[in-house]
């Protein structure tokens, strides 16, 4: 299953919904202002390098760089452009938007 | 905003008003972060005493090396600089907030006067008019 998120985990707790929700072996796309969750040294950064240990974290490159962030991707996060989206998106038979 | 047709009149010493610009949003995901900045460039035509406030996702507003070649939005980041152009010179950045987001005063591309959360409530309290995106 793949699970995508669009919301700050700094305002909404739509990650941290997502997080909880995900099964083992899921992927989780961080998308627009999703994307600072797949970034290093903030308070939500704990969070999601736990979160790997159980699910694949994506980030779409393009929404990290309009924020200055394309820098600062967590390790083990991977960095897709658009054609990744619509891999994942394919690749896997179902999809949870966490709007 | 102005009382009276007399209020306008600033070169004859008219009523100048303390005014804070609150921004919370981070850009680009929604629309508040542009459109604060534009209402903020307008509200420099009226000769106030404007400052701006960032707060929680806020602080990305001012984040630096934005690039939004890809994404195909307009990067509006640089306006913050134009801001001082315009006399707008009072940038307040709370501190926590910067620090929940793992960020410091260098990963901003303007100068900023960061405030604790203590220093941002006095500065907050003093004004006579708050707008929020």
């Amino acid at each position: 299953m793949l699970h995508i998120v669009n919301k700050s985990p700094y305002e909404r707790n739509s990650l941290e919904s997502c997080l909880r929700l995900a099964s083992k072996g899921s992927a989780v796309l961080l998308i627009e202002d999703g994307v600072y969750g797949a970034t290093k040294s903030g308070n939500c950064a704990g969070m999601v390098q736990a979160a790997m240990n159980d699910v694949k974290v994506y980030v779409l490159g393009p929404d990290l760089s309009a924020r200055g962030m394309a820098d600062r991707v967590l390790d083990g996060v991977s960095v897709v452009d658009y054609g990744g989206f619509v891999d994942l998106v394919a690749e896997h038979s179902n999809c949870q938007s966490w709007l | 905003m102005f009382t009276s047709s007399e209020d306008m009149d600033t070169d004859e010493g008219g009523i100048v008003k303390q005014f804070m610009f609150v921004n919370r949003k981070a850009p680009y995901g929604t629309i508040y972060a542009l459109e604060g900045l534009e209402v903020v460039l307008i509200s420099a035509a009226f000769e106030q005493d404007v400052s701006m406030a960032f707060i929680d996702d806020g602080v990305f507003e001012l984040k630096k090396a934005q690039d939004t070649k890809e994404l195909g939005q307009k990067n509006f980041s640089p306006t913050y600089r134009a801001l001082e152009g315009y006399d707008i010179e009072k940038l307040y950045v709370e501190k926590e907030s910067l620090e929940a987001r793992g960020l410091t005063e260098d990963d901003l591309l303007v100068d900023v006067i960061v405030l604790d959360h203590a220093e941002m409530a006095a500065k907050m309290a003093e004004q006579d008019v708050l707008i929020s995106f």
